[in-house]
């Protein structure tokens, strides 16, 4: 039944949509998370979207099972948290209490502007995926009636 | 004598609604892949995927003997396009989410038009049964 996978792609959808959601909130709350070494600074993270594949068993001329993927996907997985490549911003704060012996305060690379829009963008998806979700459940509900 | 046959009673009407949910389904793969990076919009024409449809009902279907064979593919999966982006994004995605929520609400406004329509089917076939 194809409604029944819809429930499962918008909720791979918001899955998605809410680990991203996740690491916008825990970046903005680091964004001013001064350190003394370049090592120990937080990093800006984010997520690494890809498609699902549909994956199923067949077996080949020789009778052994090989795994093949369908054409068609079935919602977005979250393929792991990757950490941002940007330079780390480093400060002239001798008196800050972390401050190294040159008298510099390592800051994170998050970049607040773009959290910002990565925050609107990841809730704006998350409604249309609740939506579909709604919309796929009526479907459903009004096919229960049929013959009614 | 004429039998009472499901599949003639009910015409196309029943294939239109799963082609209307399997569309459902491909619609809301677009929509959650929306932020995906490469990802390419996928949707059927879906006249000419019913028409197969009808066509394929009315020839021989390939029967499973046995476990290992594999399933026919559905028409909908086999005839599975491309959409032309108007404004693909620079990461690769060419999902356009205004098209594909419009489209995802006119193809639940149609399968429950073809629910009716279905529906109001089997209503007559009933009053056939009792007679009233």
């Amino acid at each position: 039944m194809s409604l029944t996978n819809v429930f499962d792609i918008a909720g791979s959808g918001m899955n998605a949509q809410s680990i991203r959601l996740n690491t916008t909130a825990s970046n903005i709350a680091n964004a001013e998370s001064a350190s003394s070494s370049v090592e120990e600074t937080y990093r800006a993270r984010k997520p690494w979207f890809a498609v699902m594949q549909k994956e199923f068993m067949a077996v080949n001329k020789d009778g052994e099972f090989q795994q093949l993927s369908g054409q068609t996907g079935v919602g977005v997985e979250v393929k792991g948290i990757v950490e941002k490549d940007a330079p780390l911003k480093p400060r002239f704060q001798p008196d800050h209490p972390m401050a190294n012996e040159d008298g510099y305060v390592y800051y994170p690379n998050v970049n607040i502007v773009e959290e910002m829009t990565d925050m609107m963008s990841s809730s704006r998806s998350y409604q249309t995926n609740v939506e579909v979700l709604k919309t796929a459940k009526q479907m459903l509900q009004r096919t229960l009636t049929l013959g009614q | 004598m004429a039998s009472i046959n499901f599949d003639n009673a009910l015409g196309l009407h029943a294939s239109a609604l799963q082609l209307r949910a399997a569309r459902a389904e491909i619609l809301a793969n677009n929509l959650a892949n929306a932020d995906t990076p490469g990802f390419k919009s996928r949707d059927i024409n879906f006249r000419e995927v019913l028409a197969g449809e009808v066509e394929a009902r009315q020839s021989v279907a390939v029967e499973r003997t046995h476990t290992g064979h594999l399933a026919g593919r559905s028409q909908a999966e086999q005839q599975l396009l491309y959409r032309n982006p108007s404004q693909p994004s620079i990461d690769g995605n060419t999902v356009d989410s205004q098209i594909e929520k419009a489209q995802f609400a006119k193809n639940s406004m149609d399968y429950n038009t073809t629910f009716e329509f279905l529906s109001s089917k089997f209503k007559g076939l009933r009053n056939a049964v009792r007679g009233e």
